[in-house]
């Protein structure tokens, strides 16, 4: 080692030694970039183990002679403390960002350069990169599964009643803020439900009745997704108070209810939701597909959503209930006012990941016959038209959910600095 | 001499196997100010929270402003609501303002119009001189305005007993003066104070009378100068040898 320590910059030299430094990495990627795009290198004369290891070598010398505990140049010392605090951690980084320069240029020109997104049959691929034009024929079918093409108005009509009705709470008057919590939980539900059946669904009013089994791609995604998670929520909550309750009967009602819904896959629920019990109903009751599955799933991420709550009501202080109990709130006023904004508030993360787990569930109603979004793919890969493309709806499906999941995330984010307070 | 406010006799208290309280026999007349002093773990704090059933006793009787506390008692939030309470944390609610902290239980515990309990509010906040603090929360101020606003909000429900359990202890040795300070005007005002502390101080100067605890029982109950002047037992003069 004492035959490098010459390649050790000191406080002295260390702005020669990052120029130089930064010199040595800027030709190791160049030679990594026309690597990649130009197979060409530029130690072509090397012999071939050399040529590979030329980069990360050249790369690493100029790392290490970057590397100063304290520069006083603030990017020279965020890059040594977070990506080259150490010889190690150095080659990390240069090999991530080899691997990244490599794999850019096949990616790029499957998935644009030489992809196809013209015509309107699959004869139209005819490069060798991704085939879009799948993508664009099907777009509709992604969207709104097996639902009649001139009834689509219907589909986002109903969504942007839905979404629009979801803002009424922020508009609502200082007055009436009171009641919010009782519009969220049980007014918006049944108008979201009555708008959906109403207008999807059809039957009355002049629309044409549109079964559920017709519903899909999408859409599907959405409703399933929405219902579940409005649901689920209000439930978990009652069976998370349930849970820490002292009377006995509810206690362990709540605690078998919890760990029998944990205990079971989500996808023998569905199954049972959809084969076994319609079995158990008189013959004259009957309840849509749709509606079991939502109802099952429900139940499901209930379970889930009670322990992230659990989690919360447990980590306030026994001071928070000693302080609104000798005030002379009862149960309720006391988890209403003072021990559930607080428990909410502190699993906003845990109820994102679980919501965000939810959504990206919903593909597993494929088995009991409901195609949503991944559901109408796995029917579109086997239409003898389009064989072979599965890649491309996989692709298209992942950044859709990608898309959603992360608008959550992001809204939870927003959620959590809105409500954050000092303790 | 009137009815006593708070009764309780032969309480005993056991935390599983271990018995807290042992034969508790205690009278508080109304207006009148107690301290109850003691080693920790003598089980004063356990006591005075048995006097608004934050914890539950298991033999004997407590009886509050005619009252008896027990598993049959069935009105225990209008029993709590006459009796209010402080506590060595504070237990503010950190996600409301100051100003929220004090009307929230007014409005929903005794169905007060939001104005007047507003205006209570200020004016208990004005009591302990931190009126202007009202729209801050609580995490934006310190260990001493606190407490004061924990005093107003307990006071906000216009209890007829206070109980205090070691209001200061948590407290900078600063900020403990200006808490008492708060302390002493509402004992000048007439309120019924049971007080755990272990300010002298404070005893000496605003309690009738002084009760020493030890492992679970009352050891010593005598009035404030007697209590210091001439102490009967000696685990007594230990304390106070120790203390003073």
């Amino acid at each position: 080692m004492q035959a490098i320590n010459f390649l050790k910059p000191n406080r002295d030299n260390i702005k020669n030694y990052s120029i130089i430094g930064s010199v040595l990495i800027l030709i190791s990627l160049i030679d990594v970039i026309s690597n990649a795009f130009l197979k060409t290198n530029l130690t072509s004369f090397l012999p071939g183990s050399l040529t590979t290891l030329f980069p990360l070598i050249l790369g690493l010398i100029g790392l290490n002679m970057m590397r100063i505990d304290y520069s006083g140049n603030k990017t020279l010392d965020l890059l040594n403390k977070n990506i080259n605090t150490n010889n190690f951690n150095a080659l990390l980084t240069l090999l991530i960002l080899f691997s990244i320069i490599k794999a850019l240029p096949p990616s790029l020109s499957w998935m644009i350069f030489d992809a196809n997104i013209s015509g309107d049959s699959k004869d139209a691929c005819t490069g060798t990169g991704a085939c879009w034009t799948y993508i664009k024929v099907w777009f509709r079918r992604f969207m709104y599964g097996m639902y009649p093409n001139e009834f689509h108005w219907r589909i986002n009509t109903a969504f942007i009643l839905v979404i629009a009705l979801g803002f009424v709470g922020y508009f609502m008057k200082e007055n009436l803020k009171k009641y919010l919590a009782l519009y969220y939980v049980i007014i918006y539900p049944i108008i979201a439900y009555l708008v959906i059946y109403y207008l999807i669904s059809g039957g009355s009013f002049g629309l044409q009745w549109v079964e559920t089994g017709a519903w899909g791609g999408l859409s599907l995604t959405f409703i399933v997704s929405f219902f579940c998670l409005i649901f689920c929520f209000p439930l978990g909550m009652i069976f998370a108070l349930g849970r820490r309750s002292n009377l006995p009967v509810i206690k362990y009602i709540s605690i078998c209810y919890i760990e029998f819904w944990r205990g079971v896959p989500l996808i023998t629920v569905l199954f049972m939701s959809s084969v076994m019990f319609p079995m158990f109903l008189p013959e004259d009751f009957f309840m849509d597909k749709l509606v079991r599955v939502i109802i099952a799933i429900t139940l499901f991420e209930a379970a889930y959503c009670a322990e992230v709550i659990r989690g919360g009501l447990q980590s306030l202080p026994r001071g928070q209930y000693d302080a609104a109990k000798s005030l002379g709130m009862g149960y309720w006023k006391m988890h209403i006012f003072v021990i559930l904004p607080q428990a909410l508030k502190l699993v906003i993360p845990g109820i994102a990941n679980t919501f965000l787990a939810l959504v990206k569930d919903t593909p597993l109603i494929f088995v009991v016959g409901l195609a949503e979004l991944a559901g109408m793919l796995a029917l579109a890969k086997t239409n003898p038209k389009w064989l072979g493309f599965a890649m491309e709806g996989y692709i298209f499906a992942s950044i859709i959910f990608w898309i959603i999941c992360y608008a959550m995330s992001k809204y939870s984010y927003n959620l959590e600095a809105k409500y954050k307070t000092e303790r | 001499m009137s009815d006593p406010i708070i009764k309780i006799q032969n309480m005993n208290k056991w935390f599983g196997d271990f018995q807290v309280l042992k034969n508790i026999n205690l009278e508080v007349e109304a207006n009148k100010k107690i301290v109850v002093c003691g080693p920790s773990g003598s089980g004063k704090s356990t006591l005075i929270r048995c006097i608004n059933r934050l914890e539950e006793h298991q033999e004997g009787d407590i009886i509050v402003d005619g009252n008896e506390l027990s598993e049959k008692t069935k009105d225990i939030e209008k029993i709590r609501a006459e009796v209010g309470m402080v506590f060595q944390q504070f237990n503010l609610f950190p996600h409301l303002s100051i100003l929220d902290n004090c009307t929230l239980a007014p409005i929903w515990v005794k169905k007060m119009p939001k104005k007047d309990a507003q205006e209570l509010a200020l004016d208990q906040l004005k009591k302990v001189q931190i009126d202007d603090q009202a729209n801050k929360f609580p995490g934006q101020l310190s260990g001493g305005q606190q407490q004061r606003c924990a005093i107003a909000r307990a006071l906000c429900m216009q209890p007829k007993i206070m109980l205090f359990d070691e209001p200061t202890s948590a407290l900078d040795p600063e900020m403990i003066k200006e808490v008492l300070d708060a302390m002493v005007s509402l004992a000048k005002g007439g309120m019924t104070m049971i007080v755990v502390t272990h300010e002298m101080g404070f005893a000496k100067e605003v309690a009738d009378e002084v009760i020493f605890m030890d492992e679970g029982m009352i050891i010593e109950k005598a009035e404030t100068k007697e209590f210091f002047a001439n102490p009967k037992s000696d685990r007594t003069k230990l304390f106070l040898s120790q203390i003073l």
